[in-house]
């Protein structure tokens, strides 16, 4: 499902481990293709949801190898090739007095590639979501556990499934009508 | 690992000294949580510091950071239009108030990457409740740093010289200088600062954008908080980013300020030409650090009432921090003793021997001994370590005791290197003192906005660090 397109179902729950098991629950019955939103990280939910480790690390080592490089490259370049300065007849390529704009351009680099891709992996900067029109979802940030099911998981059963949620303890369960919210219109209804 | 949850006796007969809440027993010390309250009384007391009244005590309070700010700005101003001899800066002491403040300030912002970065790292829980006031005071102490070695350039406006650009005169900055360095560290600090410090805010700004009580209020923190809704995604990638962010400002923040000494040591002056610098000053600037977060933390736990997330077990914790870090420093003035003694050199004995214990400037020596090594010995002591009247005491003194340090070692040394007919003593002018004074008032001011405006506790920290208690306690 692309970021944008709203979940075809969404349940409260008033916990991180009601919702674990509001997940298990409609796992059970078939359903895969599961989101979450919760004030702080829940632990256990990673693993449930089987997602994978965070490719960041990756990008943040390239970012500071890169930032340090540069760094020493310039320095090198500057020392040697563009303006070579006698300082104490030391040689113009003295390593040791490159390595601290190194190592702060390293830090530099690399942590503004973690503060970067930690928002743009995460789909940020973006004010607008479909799920900020479910009634009651301001609370997500508060202490309200959402579970969100996407629009293209064919298992999904309203009947049943609502069923199922409130028996895992679900507080509201809300579905999208033809999983399309009416922007400027009213927030998906309520449970039957 | 981390601490062992929850109350621990350790025996004795301390009497209780906060007096705040009924079920703190007697030389219990608290758990990093006092009570079990539930995410939505959590987050409502520690999103409400951004909503208090403003009362007459708030309105003094900005009314006087704000004065002195203007008095800052006008000074700076004089200074910029004058030059710096309206500074007592002479020859040989060249450098006076403008490094010793440089210095002083941004050390106290290392105890607040200590405290977010590398108690993160140890998985230390009383860093959750204090970590995002001591990064504020991190940020807004180095923005105080950095405006010193710009108004000492003497031609601030020609500070980007330091930085490399492909310049028409066909000209670069001497990177085998340290003044490149310096400009390098304490900017990279700043920013990843900044950076820790608004990743871990995001989904605080998030929960006030849904929660804040009028509309302009909601679409400035919306804007802030860039859409945050905490999936499963985002948080994922913010755990990683914020624990990178954490291994990342660690090795900064001891870089930065071994920076800093290289300033001094690899020059050739007696007093400054030492190997132990580096470690020296990294351990004063945590030192001054720990000392400001008790000047700051001790007034606004009270304000604000956060008896049960800010207990006595976190100024417990501060406090022996505090006392290990002034044994390092204590360590590092005997041990410089002792190297000006061992290497036989006749400048630094002079120096280090005789004109810092008994020159012109002696009272600064003694006054710093007692303020950094004798003082903090208090803290051995549990009761003293919860005595918050004490604590807040001992911060200011530790503070003190750290602007003489570096008095001692800018002042001292420079007055009275190798040649007597060379020799100047070093006496500030009132530009000195209310630049000084200054940077104190707009330090308050940035932090005082920083109370109102956002949540200083970090609320989704603390709900989670809450909810892992609960488990643990349930298992």
């Amino acid at each position: 499902m692309t970021a944008l397109a709203p979940p075809a179902m969404m349940a409260e729950f008033a916990s991180g481990p009601a919702l674990l098991g509001g997940i298990r629950a409609l796992r059970d019955g078939g359903v895969s293709r599961f989101e979450a939103f919760t004030p702080y990280e829940v632990a256990g939910l990673d693993e449930l949801l089987g997602t994978r480790r965070s490719r960041l690390g990756w990008i943040v080592l390239a970012a500071g190898l890169v930032g340090g490089g540069a760094a020493y490259l310039l320095q090198w370049w500057i020392n040697v090739i563009d303006y070579p300065l006698d300082i104490g007849g030391r040689p113009d390529h003295s390593a040791p007095a490159f390595i601290p704009i190194t190592f702060e351009m390293m830090v530099l680099f690399a942590a503004a590639a973690a503060l970067i891709s930690a928002l743009a992996l995460g789909g940020l900067p973006r004010l607008w979501h479909p799920v900020f029109e479910v009634e009651g979802f301001e609370r997500a940030t508060i202490d309200r556990f959402w579970l969100a099911v996407g629009a293209g998981d064919s298992a999904l059963d309203r009947p049943r499934h609502t069923a199922v949620l409130e028996a895992a303890g679900a507080l509201r369960v809300v579905w999208s009508r033809a999983a399309a919210v009416e922007r400027g219109g009213a927030a998906p209804g309520a449970a039957p | 690992m981390p601490e062992p949850i929850g109350p621990r006796d350790r025996g004795g007969t301390a009497e209780r000294t906060d007096g705040a809440r009924p079920d703190v027993l007697p030389d219990v010390l608290p758990d990093v949580l006092i009570g079990r309250p539930d995410d939505a009384a959590l987050s409502a007391q520690l999103l409400a510091t951004t909503t208090r009244p403003f009362t007459r005590g708030w309105k003094l309070g900005f009314a006087i950071c704000g004065a002195l700010t203007l008095l800052l700005f006008a000074l700076v101003t004089l200074t910029v239009l004058r030059g710096i001899g309206v500074w007592g800066n002479n020859m040989p002491v060249a450098w006076g108030f403008g490094i010793i403040n440089f210095v002083w300030w941004i050390g106290i912002g290392h105890a607040g990457t200590f405290i977010s970065a590398i108690l993160l790292l140890l998985e230390q829980r009383w860093r959750t409740s204090i970590n995002r006031f001591t990064e504020g005071m991190t940020l807004f102490a180095v923005m105080q740093a950095g405006l010193f070695p710009l108004l000492h350039l003497g031609r601030p406006w020609f500070a980007y010289w330091l930085f490399p650009y492909p310049s028409v005169m066909d000209t670069w900055p001497q990177v085998r200088s340290a003044l490149p360095w310096d400009a390098a560290a304490v900017t990279t600090y700043f920013l990843v600062s900044v950076m820790f410090w608004y990743l871990g805010l995001i989904p605080d700004l998030a929960a006030l954008r849904d929660h804040a009580p009028t509309r302009p209020r909601r679409i400035a923190y919306g804007i802030f908080a860039l859409g945050w809704r905490g999936s499963v995604e985002q948080w994922r990638h913010h755990k990683v980013a914020y624990l990178l962010l954490a291994g990342l400002a660690t090795p900064l923040v001891v870089s930065v300020h071994s920076i800093v000494s290289f300033d001094f040591a690899s020059t050739g002056l007696p007093g400054w030409h030492s190997t132990i610098f580096p470690p020296f000053f990294v351990a004063g600037a945590i030192l001054s650090g720990f000392a400001m977060v008790l000047t700051l933390i001790i007034p606004a736990r009270r304000v604000f009432r956060l008896d049960n997330v800010i207990t006595l077990r976190h100024f417990d914790a501060a406090a022996k921090l505090l006392l290990v870090m002034s044994w390092i420093a204590t360590y590092a003035y005997a041990i410089e003793l002792f190297m000006a003694w061992y290497s036989d050199d006749p400048y630094e004995g002079y120096q280090q021997l005789v004109n810092r214990p008994g020159g012109w400037y002696a009272w600064g020596y003694w006054l710093m001994i007692f303020c950094n090594c004798v003082v903090t010995q208090l803290l051995w002591s549990r009761r003293l370590r919860r005595n918050l009247k004490l604590l807040f005491v001992i911060g200011l003194l530790v503070n003190l005791g750290m602007w003489l340090e570096r008095f001692e070692i800018i002042v001292v040394s420079l007055s009275r290197d190798f040649l007597p007919s060379a020799w100047h003593l070093f006496v500030p002018t009132w530009v000195d003192l209310g630049i000084l004074t200054g940077t104190l008032g707009f330090f308050g001011l940035l932090f005082l906005g920083f109370l109102r405006l956002v949540p200083f506790v970090p609320v989704a920290e603390l709900k989670q660090l809450r909810a892992e208690l609960a488990h643990e306690e349930a298992a």
